[in-house]
């Protein structure tokens, strides 16, 4: 390959005028502007390639571009053709040294710029990349790394006799300076700024010896291997000295490897790839960054967990969807909540990564125009989405679906639902007592969500009975106030025990509205032992409760029992008439969750149900995961 | 240290919302749309508020929207925002 290649060159010069001389250190004597370091630059083969494969133009202009090429085309094509010859000849003349990368066919492209291609088109020319060197030694290392410690001084001295050798540390200036004192260098190395270099090469270990070439990786030792590291350095045309250095001595953890600085480097790939696009809010130095967050307006009242760029990449990292896409539209304002938007405020909410899907798919079922979400945000009605997860994926997020599911103790069940109402809060713009018209509101508004118990439920899942298939996890949004305890420690089969929930479900809202409302049982495991054993199904239960929250018109009528509120008399015909609570048995939701003891069972609300109302929304998890 | 955080709002710009409608201050003769919201009780007030605007020489036009729980639809808006000068939407209970 070489040979071919100088045999190119040579017949390649022929063609050019006598070539321009060199100084010593590549300086282009010939044309004084011509001033060309030839020593500093080198063929990018990649983008000279593409150049000549699809014959266009490649890219656009940029610092890449030589300074050879820029200068000398203004004196003409050929002052230029004969600048480049001398370049590549004297790329060509240098050795192995300062080869060009083994696939560079140098003389090949000289003598298309000096004869065919390059006329009157600039960008049609070969690129030139300035590099330090052709080749060359880089030595990450840290400050508090003992085998650093041990190889630096004869990196040093490898680098005093001449050899092409940086040492770079990934440590601070200071701690830098002071290992430089403690190990005896004559210089302090350079510093590893923003860790670019250590985020290019991303060794496990230090001491990591790359050897480049031309910029590209040719060779590589992490850790202190004196037999390894004796060879790279022959390759690369130099000695390393090896006066008290150990055969074999390993490395300590590359500072990338330590979990902030790969966060901080995550993040930064993240923003750089426009995985995350979020605008930066910048709190200072003398700010305490939780007052800050209240202060501007982004919090529900409690503390959030501060939404750095590096948690919610990590928080990223648990969905495959792209951070980009439109989850929903958030009333009342309508804000898009992308992926990134709702990370973000699962991070603030104090979400572990595992139960983003969820969010991602509650935010996504709350902004189905069946939810009304937006009439759920301004209505003076206490109600706020509640959310259920039914399935395996609940569990494996670490939500709680036993003893205390519906209270505090449980992160996963606390923060879920906190996390969809900082995303209405936040993106959609509904803010308590402004766009929120709540008269009173109710603890659940924080953020409500609970899992469901199935290993000894007497049904399928809530989700699972409204759509989602049956091996994966959903969610059922459903427009919730507070809920109440339903006791009866005496129910021992369910005719009775349908009679008690009957009664409790009668009282939603006010005992003498009908129709308005949905209502969701969640049957403790007692409660549902009785229904299991029993062998009633989730259609006989609710088919059973339907029928037994019905109640004569004359005692539902406005004025009856003296309570004001109920059914108008006008829509009364016969006082004997029976008027279901519900407008269908579908409109009773079951679920099943809480601890091992306690014959109760919990009673939510809804607010207003239905085509009038918000109707509860079942979606599956796992498009999110 | 200075800590940096994600917006996590829509980053809406707040200069760019719809600028409001000159007021009709002390005009005669406006047409003027009563947009019930369906709540109950909901038209008694607004059946004494188009006898006042009447009284007052305004045209009313009576409007409603289907449910008081959904914003109206953009139907209803534009065909208020075309034959009308201008709303008045009604809460209740």
């Amino acid at each position: 390959m070489r040979q071919r290649g100088v045999d190119r060159k040579k017949a390649a010069v022929g063609e050019l005028e006598a070539p321009p001389t060199l100084a010593a250190d590549g300086t282009c004597l010939q044309r004084d502007d011509c001033a060309v370091q030839a020593a500093g630059l080198e063929i990018d083969t990649r983008l000279v390639e593409r150049h000549f494969d699809d014959g266009d133009p490649a890219g656009s202009e940029d610092e890449d571009l030589g300074t050879a090429v820029r200068l000398a085309e203004r004196r003409g094509p050929q002052a230029a053709g004969q600048c480049i010859g001398v370049l590549l000849q004297d790329v060509a003349d240098r050795g192995a040294g300062v080869a060009p990368a083994a696939d560079v066919q140098p003389l090949e492209y000289g003598v298309d710029l000096s004869s065919k291609r390059m006329i009157g088109h600039r960008d049609a020319i070969v690129r030139w990349r300035r590099v330090r060197r052709a080749v060359e030694v880089i030595a990450l290392v840290k400050h508090d790394c003992e085998t650093c410690a041990t190889l630096a001084p004869a990196l040093e001295a490898a680098a005093a006799a001449g050899a092409p050798v940086r040492m770079v540390s990934q440590s601070s200036e200071a701690d830098t300076r002071a290992f430089a004192q403690r190990v005896g260098l004559s210089a302090t190395p350079e510093v590893d700024d923003d860790l670019v270099l250590s985020e290019r090469f991303d060794p496990d270990a230090v001491p990591a010896v790359l050897l480049l070439d031309g910029g590209v990786e040719r060779d590589r030792v992490e850790g202190l291997h004196r037999a390894r590291l004796e060879a790279l350095f022959e390759t690369a045309g130099a000695t390393l000295p090896r006066d008290g250095l150990p055969d074999l001595k390993p490395g300590c953890a590359s500072i990338t490897r330590e979990p902030e600085v790969a966060a901080r480097i995550a993040a930064r790939r993240a923003r750089a790839d426009g995985r995350i696009r979020a605008r930066e809010l910048r709190i200072g130095e003398l700010e305490d960054v939780f007052e800050a967050l209240h202060e501007r307006g982004l919090t529900d009242g409690l503390p959030v967990v501060p939404p750095t760029p590096e948690r919610v990449v990590a928080m990223l990292e648990h969905t495959a969807r792209d951070p980009q896409e439109v989850v929903g539209v958030v009333p009342p304002y309508g804000g898009e909540a992308t992926v990134e938007k709702v990370a973000i405020n699962a991070v603030m909410a104090g979400c572990a990564g595992p139960e983003l899907p969820i969010v991602l798919a509650a935010v996504h079922a709350s902004c189905r125009e069946q939810f009304a979400l937006h009439g759920l945000i301004a209505t003076t009605h206490p109600a706020g989405p509640l959310v259920v997860v039914s399935g395996p994926h609940a569990l494996e997020a670490g939500m709680n679906a036993g003893g205390n599911a519906l209270g505090q103790g449980n992160r996963a069940n606390s923060t879920i639902g906190r996390a969809l109402q900082l995303t209405v809060r936040n993106v959609g713009g509904g803010r308590p007592g402004v766009e929120d018209r709540a008269a009173h509101g109710q603890p659940g508004k924080v953020g409500a969500a609970f899992a469901e118990r199935l290993e000894d439920s007497p049904f399928a899942g809530l989700a699972q009975d409204r759509g989602v298939p049956a091996e994966e996890t959903g969610v059922t949004v459903l427009a919730a106030e507070a809920p109440r305890i339903l006791v009866d420690q005496l129910a021992r089969d369910p005719d009775g025990l349908c009679a008690s929930l009957a009664l409790a479900l009668e009282s939603i809202a006010h005992p003498k509205q009908r129709l308005a409302w949905d209502g969701l049982v969640v049957l403790g495991p007692e409660h549902g032992r009785i229904f299991r054993e029993a062998g009633w199904d989730r259609a006989r239960v609710r088919d059973e409760l339907f029928a037994l929250t019905t109640s004569p018109a004359g005692e539902l009528v406005r004025g009856a029992g003296g309570s004001p509120e109920g059914v108008e008399a006008r829509f009364v015909t016969d006082p004997e008439m029976p008027v279901a609570k519900f407008a269908a048995p579908e409109r009773i939701l079951l679920a099943h969750a809480g601890g091992d003891a306690g014959l109760f069972s919990m009673v939510y609300g809804s607010w207003a149900a239905g085509e009038i109302g918000s109707a509860p929304v079942s979606e599956s998890v796992e498009p999110w995961r | 240290m200075e800590v940096v955080v994600l917006d996590p709002t829509a980053e809406r710009d707040e200069a760019t919302g719809r600028p409001l409608a000159a007021p009709l201050t002390g005009r005669d003769g406006a047409r003027i749309a009563l947009l019930d919201i369906r709540k109950p009780r909901g038209d008694v007030f607004l059946d004494e508020l188009e006898r006042l605007l009447r009284e007052r020489g305004h045209e009313v036009e009576r409007t409603a929207k289907p449910t008081f729980t959904k914003p109206a639809p953009a139907d209803l808006r534009r065909e208020i925002a075309e034959r009308c000068d201008a709303v008045i939407e009604a809460l209740a209970d």
